[in-house]
């Protein structure tokens, strides 16, 4: 169920390491395994939209810049080329409008994939995805569905300043009626994606740009044209026994990076990519706290209201018993992301922000 | 861009529409501050702002073209066409009357924005359309959904709140939504509306070029003078002449927005000239001849089906009650209300079916005890029809059950028994 990553994970032979060697960039592991194909984000998702175009000729793409100009940061590469314009459309800077646009074609069952630059953007429309995707099945009784992709990168890029770098997961997941995504690896992505489009309901996907560039193998059943993921199951990327620690989207990455860390010290934990914010995958995070007794969540967005806040709550309502230690929040700082890169490193979760944290919830308690 | 629209013979006489004005007393420019409501003679104004819009502009208002004619022999409908249109305005007129009474007796709660005034607009468009074109309206939108068929029992028992109205109970007045029907609600945001509409003509154009499937649907726009200042509709007004779209965007100029005259708030109140600005003909009608509407609407349904692009309908008209039933309606001048009274369209339609001999008293009088009885029915099946159930609460947040999305196999993943088992393959 996991591919192949997930199995060689619990077999603890391949993730660690290998995946430390592929991010440095240095000689990828396809030693272990012949065949292993490895593949980037960008490419994972491009194939991911390519294919469910070409299997449904309802889903199109729209959004700034998607066609001519191969997207804003190369996603829809090759799509203009392949589907014409009817199909791939560089719209105006009108997120309002274009967003409204795609919920309209939605009610009248096309699949538009609707792409913003950055989530940022997505506030300028946000009345759209809102009040007319998320919650136009519940008001119309199920007459009306939404089956629309709202996509783009969310959360800090590098050096971008305050107004780029926001993270939008919170403010999504919280609203009934929208189903939030967050992808980590290639195959999350290509996964991910294409359940998102076919799923009949309104889905923000969310991507990372500083993602987008990173090699991650996958699998042959991943590269399966009918391969998806399902929605609200998150995965568990290593498996550990001490402290569980939760997190999406790039902060896995540094999450992984950190268990290592504390493996050299001797503490176990286990990491978990939540993939889905909504619908939270509510029962592994607790199956988890119950088998470490500790809780470390990462984020990357605004400490107050966060995706980590609702995790603490929802740990500490059904597994309090169980814990041994208070749950730890890791969250970006409480301020509008500064410019100065000193700055924004102190801005953002680090890896050693992790590992502390981990330590804290480890050593409070025998 | 402009298209001449044919000349139509005025339901109210020629006094109103006349080209040539008396000498009247010349009402401030349109870009000064007009401060209390009592100074502002609307309709005088608002027809010497077109006496020289029409010079200027390259657009043709139905106005302009509207000449003194001699009463020739071709009717604008026939009987059977007349007694449709009438029964159309006189059940959303009832029907709003009904909503007024339930309102004060505690059936119906919340906000309630009643159409009394405007029926011309929404039965002049809405008979023009069949099942498969679309409406999408604000929240005033109970007469566009009767118009566009949705049954009178399903709206009220919508509005008392009960599980057989069209939304089950859980839209209100506000939105009306109803897929057999294509009226793709009722939004409480003003502008949320028209780049909804927008998609669905997007959706029409799609499935014609490249779904290759046979489809001229259009899709009606309905929203107010207020929304005409929002960014969405500049957006989509550029979108659509841009992709061409079939759609009609009709303002409902009512001149009210709550309780901001809409010269106090907009820069040049002559909306339909920002329709030539984005490349598609602008009109405007006056909103309180259902004829007159019927005339420019076929015009503008016709051009848009045939391909050829979005038409922006200014539509003079006035709503007689208060924004919603909880406005005290304090602002309006009670001497612009009694002007506007003087024009109920559908007393005008009446009064041009007798004269034109299209249909007696006795047959119109049985059309409204007709309609009396209809809403008296649906007021009783609401009243007769239950509430929610409670479980009702927390379905249909999702199309898909569960949410957990769809599997390789094309089926909901939660429906597959392996799936709760964890055995799944994903």
């Amino acid at each position: 169920m996991w591919g192949i990553l997930g199995r060689r994970a619990v077999d603890g032979g391949f993730s660690a390491s290998s995946l430390r060697r592929m991010r440095s960039g240095l000689v990828s592991a396809r030693s272990y395994a012949a065949g292993s194909k490895e593949m980037t984000v960008r490419d994972a998702l491009n194939s991911a939209i390519d294919e469910e175009m070409s299997a449904d000729p309802k889903v199109f793409v729209m959004g700034e810049e998607v066609g001519q100009y191969q997207g804003a940061y190369k996603i829809s590469k090759g799509l203009l080329e392949k589907y014409g314009p009817e199909r791939v459309y560089d719209t105006p800077i009108t997120e309002a409008g274009f967003t409204g646009i795609g919920v309209g074609a939605a009610y009248a069952g096309l699949k538009p994939v609707v792409e913003f630059m950055t989530f940022n953007f997505s506030m300028q429309a946000i009345d759209h995805i809102i009040n007319s995707a998320a919650k136009s099945n519940y008001m119309s009784a199920g007459q009306i569905n939404v089956p629309i992709v709202f996509r783009g990168p969310n959360g800090a890029a590098a050096g971008v300043g305050a107004q780029h770098s926001q993270c939008y997961a919170a403010w999504y997941a919280s609203v009934p009626g929208l189903k939030v995504l967050a992808p980590y690896s290639a195959e999350d992505a290509r996964g991910l994606l294409k359940a998102a489009i076919r799923d009949p309901d309104p889905v923000v996907f969310l991507e990372n740009e500083l993602l987008y560039g990173e090699s991650f193998p996958i699998s042959e059943e991943a590269l399966d044209s009918s391969f998806c993921l399902p929605i609200g199951k998150a995965k568990i990327e290593r498996e550990g026994k001490d402290v569980t620690i939760t997190t999406f989207s790039k902060m896995v990455g540094f999450a992984l990076k950190a268990a290592e860390k504390l493996a050299e010290e001797g503490i176990s934990a286990e990491v978990i990519n939540l993939r889905s914010i909504r619908p939270l995958d509510r029962a592994t995070i607790n199956a988890s706290v119950r088998k470490t007794s500790r809780l470390v969540t990462v984020e990357e967005g605004f400490p107050q209201h966060g995706v980590c806040a609702e995790i603490c709550a929802s740990v500490v309502e059904e597994s309090f018993s169980y814990l041994d230690a208070p749950v730890e929040r890791i969250a970006g700082a409480d301020v509008p992301m500064p410019y100065a890169a000193n700055l924004e490193r102190l801005a953002l979760p680090q890896v050693e922000d992790i590992v502390r944290a981990a330590k804290r919830a480890c050593f409070r308690s025998k | 861009m402009a298209t001449s629209f044919s000349a139509t013979l005025p339901l109210h006489g020629s006094q109103e529409n006349r080209l040539l004005l008396p000498p009247i007393r010349l009402a401030p420019p349109p870009s000064s501050f007009l401060g209390s409501t009592r100074s502002l003679t609307i309709p005088s104004s608002r027809r010497l702002y077109h006496a020289h819009a029409s010079r200027r502009s390259p657009v043709v208002g139905v106005q302009e073209v509207v000449k003194e004619k001699k009463v020739t022999n071709s009717l604008l409908i026939t009987k059977e066409e007349g007694l449709v249109l009438y029964e159309d305005m006189i059940l959303g007129r009832s029907f709003e009357d009904m909503c007024a009474q339930m309102y004060y007796r505690g059936k119906m709660f919340g906000f309630v924005h009643l159409y009394n005034g405007q029926e011309a607009v929404s039965t002049g468009f809405i008979k023009l359309l069949t099942q498969s074109d679309s409406v999408v309206s604000t929240y005033r939108d109970h007469v566009h959904a009767l118009s566009k068929g949705v049954s009178a029992r399903a709206v009220m028992s919508e509005l008392f709140g009960k599980v057989t109205g069209c939304c089950r109970g859980q839209g209100g007045s506000m939105h009306m939504f109803s897929k057999e029907h294509n009226m793709l609600g009722g939004f409480a945001f003003i502008g949320e509306g028209i780049p909804v509409a927008t998609g669905a003509a997007f959706t029409s154009k799609y499935k014609r070029e490249v779904l290759k499937q046979d489809c001229d649907d259009v899709t009606v726009a309905f929203f107010g003078d207020g929304t005409c200042n929002n960014g969405q509709f500049y957006e989509c007004l550029n979108m659509a002449a841009l992709y061409k779209l079939p759609i009609i965007f009709v303002v409902e100029n009512n001149l009210w927005a709550i309780g901001m005259s809409h010269l106090r708030s907009t820069s040049d109140p002559e909306i339909w000239k920002k329709g030539p600005a984005f490349g598609m003909p602008g009109v405007h009608v006056d909103g309180m001849d259902v004829l007159k509407v019927r005339e420019v609407a076929k015009e503008a349904v016709t051009r848009a089906r045939r391909g050829e692009g979005p038409t922006l309908v200014e539509c003079e008209t006035y709503r007689f009650r208060g924004h919603s039933l909880a406005d005290p309606d304090e602002l309006r001048d009670a001497a612009e209300k009694a002007k506007y009274a003087a024009r109920d369209p559908i007393t005008a339609l009446k009064k041009y079916l007798v004269e034109n001999k299209l249909a007696n008293e006795g047959e119109l009088k049985t059309i409204e005890k007709k309609i009396d009885e209809l809403v008296e029915e649906a007021v009783e099946f609401a009243d007769a029809s239950p509430q929610p159930g409670r479980s009702q609460l927390l379905e249909n947040v999702f199309a898909d059950p569960k949410g957990f999305g769809i599997g390789p196999d094309g089926r909901y993943r939660c429906e597959d028994p392996k799936f709760t088992e964890g055995t799944a393959q994903v």
